[in-house]
């Protein structure tokens, strides 16, 4: 049962001045299933953001076809996306209008990301990797029936990074909620996904699809991950070891 | 600072608020100053008074007072005061809401803005006196003619802080909200106005400024009442004392709203800034 379906015959960016047309995404298919968590993995500036921008809706201008399972959706982005000027509780009441029970959820969400007592706290005093958290609580908060994350740990240090996804993957472990995760970072897939989708430099079309044949706890072991994206990803550089927690 | 555990962030949370609360305890002779230089303009100008020896051309701070007090208790200083504050605050308001209108859309719309923008440059350089002679002219010596010549000579100030107000939203967050599906007049709340704030609260600020003064020359131009007229009327008495009475009697009245109007809310919107 597909819960996404992704047809994207080509995505073009027009002229703008001197710069000419770029097609960005070319006869790029692919399907996600329900509970599953797929990677798009591929080298920066693939349009791998401007794919999640044509399945969130929030770019309309292709041709092709995307269908996205009905139920709310839930976007982390690059940066996230918080109103400084709103308390962290607030920015999660932000997208929970007519919602009963938001109060409650709210603080479950919260208390998910290891964050229970930010709830008073304005979102501008936030660290980057607290900012990160709490937008990934807001994304989790509207009980998403797709999350979409856009390099959702880009720009922290490796600790941090290394934390951060381990909570991901437990939270994706829980939710069992449909998941699209874009990344250049392969270890950051084999950890994360059941699926890499292995895209080719723009314009953007899939290289290859790979399973990854990794258990839940095989997962939390930074050495399996890295012999797993080895096998899977030959054309691998620089080492894991580095992001030693 | 990194990523830190539950606890740090309450401990933050607590050593930002401790953190300005200790700078605004702490005493600082550089506060001084202000009220320094207050003294220091009253007593050139006292010494001048005393040096031209002239209290009916150049009085001195003493008999300003004195005329204060004498408009104060003959009941003329407070109705004045009204009449003017009045007029300012129906303007006020009304170039406040037509601006903030007009440059929102600008802001937003590239067309509106093409199209308005030559507008904007007549309005911004028709001199205020020919605005208030033709409101005077063309809708008669009146109280609407008055308020609007006032809201006219403004609007194009607030329309144009506005525009860039408008202009300067962050289309990321547009973005966020459109994905998480969130209802317009939430939108509007928490992420349109937060960012607008500051630009209404500097077009407001330097609006009132310039408002009260416009206020003063159509009143002298053709009201029966307010600061201005009773400024006009100890212009043709060469009343001085009385003039700069009713001057700073008013001007009193601008610096009461800045401090417990604008600078409370100011603060208030500043609050969630590190």
């Amino acid at each position: 049962m597909a819960a996404l379906s992704v047809v994207v015959v080509r995505k073009r960016f027009p002229a703008v001045g001197a710069a000419p047309e770029k097609l960005v995404l070319h006869d790029l298919r692919f399907r996600v299933a329900a509970g599953e968590t797929v990677a798009v993995l591929g080298p920066s500036g693939c349009g791998k953001t401007t794919l999640l921008n044509l399945i969130a809706g929030l770019d309309r201008e292709f041709e092709g076809r995307i269908e996205r399972p009905a139920g709310r959706l839930a976007f982390v982005f690059q940066e996230p996306r918080l109103l400084p000027w709103r308390t962290v509780e607030d920015n999660l009441r932000f997208v929970l209008d007519g919602v009963p029970d938001a109060s409650a959820r709210i603080r479950t969400a919260l208390g998910e990301v290891e964050l229970p007592e930010v709830g008073p706290v304005y979102a501008s005093r936030l660290s980057l990797g607290m900012a990160r958290r709490v937008a990934l609580a807001r994304a989790l908060v509207v009980r998403p029936s797709l999350l979409l994350l856009d390099e959702p740990f880009v720009s922290l240090d490796q600790p941090t990074a290394w934390r951060l996804r381990l909570l991901l993957l437990e939270l994706l472990a829980r939710h069992r909620t449909t998941t699209l995760i874009v990344t250049h970072e392969p270890r950051e897939a084999v950890m994360l996904a059941d699926r890499i989708l292995l895209l080719s430099a723009a314009p953007a079309r899939l290289r290859a699809e790979l399973a990854v044949p990794l258990s839940f706890d095989e997962r939390r072991e930074q050495a399996r991950i890295e012999a797993v994206a080895r096998a899977l990803l030959p054309d691998l550089r620089e080492p894991i070891a580095a992001e030693a927690a | 600072m990194g990523l830190s555990g539950p606890l740090s962030a309450t401990e933050l949370a607590a050593a930002a608020s401790s953190a300005a609360a200790a700078r605004s305890r702490r005493f600082e002779p550089r506060r001084l100053l202000a009220p320094l230089s207050v003294l220091v303009l009253a007593g050139l100008w006292a010494a001048t008074a005393w040096l031209l020896d002239s209290p009916r051309l150049f009085p001195s701070p003493a008999l300003v007072l004195e005329a204060i007090l004498r408009e104060f208790r003959a009941g003329e200083l407070l109705i004045h005061l009204g009449w003017t504050l009045m007029r300012v605050a129906v303007a006020f308001l009304l170039a406040m809401a037509i601006g903030a209108a007009i440059g929102i859309a600008m802001g937003r719309m590239a067309l509106i803005d093409d199209f308005g923008r030559p507008w904007l440059l007549f309005f911004l350089n028709l001199p205020a006196l020919v605005t208030i002679v033709l409101c005077y002219i063309w809708l008669g010596l009146g109280e609407v003619a008055a308020v609007v010549a006032v809201a006219i000579n403004k609007i194009p100030n607030v329309a144009v802080t506005l525009r860039e107000g408008a202009k300067a939203l962050d289309q990321a967050l547009f973005e966020m909200a459109q994905v998480f599906a969130v209802p317009k007049r939430l939108v509007l709340e928490h992420i349109v106005l937060p960012q607008l704030a500051p630009y209404f609260l500097a077009a407001a600020r330097s609006g009132l400024a310039l408002v009260w003064k416009i206020v003063l020359v159509v009143e002298l131009l053709g009201r029966p009442n307010g600061v201005g007229f009773q400024i006009h009327s100890a212009f043709q008495l060469f009343d001085v004392a009385t003039v700069l009475a009713y001057a700073l009697a008013f001007m009193a009245v601008v610096q009461l709203i800045e401090w417990a109007g604008f600078q409370p809310l100011a603060r208030r919107l500043e609050r969630w800034r590190r």
